[in-house]
């Protein structure tokens, strides 16, 4: 009889632990939202903004609440493409130029060495060091724009990449 | 009051949980690199002790004791601490992420750090109230926090001091937490 009381006693305890534990669990998960790791794994995380926000998690948590798929220019049509299927939204043409297509070029010529390219690439695709000519890693751009803005010469050229379709 | 403050005082200094009664040696050794990270996880634990003293407290008078399984007493401890560890972690996690990420692995391992299990023990050992129950749990936890953090600053000069090689590493260590114990016996004498 004892055990039997015993045995019901711990019982009674574990699952009044477990079902404290499943109410924390759900009451505290809500900020890691499996939804929004899934889009920001889509992204190309560039952390280039041209969407609007300021990295690329932001603008998944925004997809998640309902914006739009079509604002990642560095992504391109593929990346529009694989969020549709994602979300079961209907695909959309790019709000912006796709930008993929571009490629930037540095003037050799022009270009003084001052590194601040290369700390405004998010893709890291510049190559450099002080005082001496930059060059752009063509297969690694993503053709975002922001190395034209720190750029104190104007050295910075936008090409269309070679071989690309559009 | 004058009986809180006797409890608070006696489980801080006079009966240190690490440096008198030797529990909790693990995070103690472990975790005492840095004063940050020291510093985290003297909070972490001093949550856990805390919620643990007064949890245990209520699983032993309002369960066991009136359906005479005080034998249990161990088992339903762990149990109770157990849950109240994982109720931590994930209250760490949602509330910051940097902080889980800094305390990794030890914040699941305070499960098993004795000295929660010691309070939750030497607790129903004597006839505590409930909220003498819960300031004692809370005074082992400011013990357990002020040896740490004391420890993890005596390890970061140490890092820096001229060591003679044979006692590098955790042999200087060990040297130095057993000098801290000796002038923590020191407090004997306040009790």
């Amino acid at each position: 009889m004892e055990a039997i009381i015993a045995i019901l006693a711990m019982t009674a305890l574990a699952v009044a632990c477990g079902a404290g534990l499943g109410f924390a669990a759900a009451r505290l998960r809500d900020d890691v939202d499996p939804v929004v790791a899934r889009i920001d794994a889509l992204l190309p995380q560039t952390q280039c903004a041209q969407c609007g926000y300021p990295g690329c998690r932001p603008y998944a948590e925004a997809i998640a609440a309902g914006e739009a798929i079509n604002k990642c220019p560095p992504g391109g049509e593929e990346t529009v493409k694989r969020l549709a299927d994602l979300l079961g939204r209907a695909p959309q043409p790019l709000a912006a130029e796709e930008t993929h297509t571009r490629v930037a070029f540095i003037r050799e010529e022009d270009c003084i060495g001052c590194t601040l390219c290369i700390a405004a690439c998010p893709v890291d695709a510049i190559v450099g060091a002080q005082r001496m000519a930059h060059t752009v890693i063509a297969s690694e751009c993503t053709g975002c724009d922001l190395c034209l803005p720190p750029c104190p010469v104007d050295c910075i050229d936008m090409l269309p990449r070679p071989g690309a379709s559009a | 009051m004058a009986e809180a403050l006797l409890i608070l005082l006696s489980a801080i200094l006079v009966n240190n949980f690490v440096l008198v009664q030797f529990l909790g040696l693990c995070p103690f050794m472990g975790v005492s690199n840095k004063v940050e990270t020291a510093l985290s996880m003297a909070l972490a634990t001093s949550f856990v002790l805390t919620l643990a003293a007064g949890a245990s407290h209520v699983v032993f008078h309002y369960l066991l004791a009136p359906l005479g399984l005080e034998y249990l007493n161990v088992i339903a401890f762990i149990l109770v601490i157990a849950a109240l560890v994982q109720f931590t972690e994930a209250l760490v996690r949602h509330t910051s992420p940097l902080l889980y990420r800094v305390l990794g692995v030890f914040l699941p391992l305070i499960t098993s750090n004795c000295a929660v299990l010691g309070v939750a023990l030497l607790n129903t050992g004597t006839e505590r109230s409930f909220v003498a129950a819960l300031l004692y749990g809370f005074g082992a936890a400011v013990g357990f926090s002020l040896v740490l953090v004391l420890f993890a600053a005596l390890r970061e000069r140490l890092a820096a001091a001229a060591v003679p090689v044979p006692f590098r590493g955790p042999a200087i260590a060990m040297v130095t937490a057993g000098l801290m114990a000796l002038a923590f016996m020191g407090f004997m004498g306040l009790g």
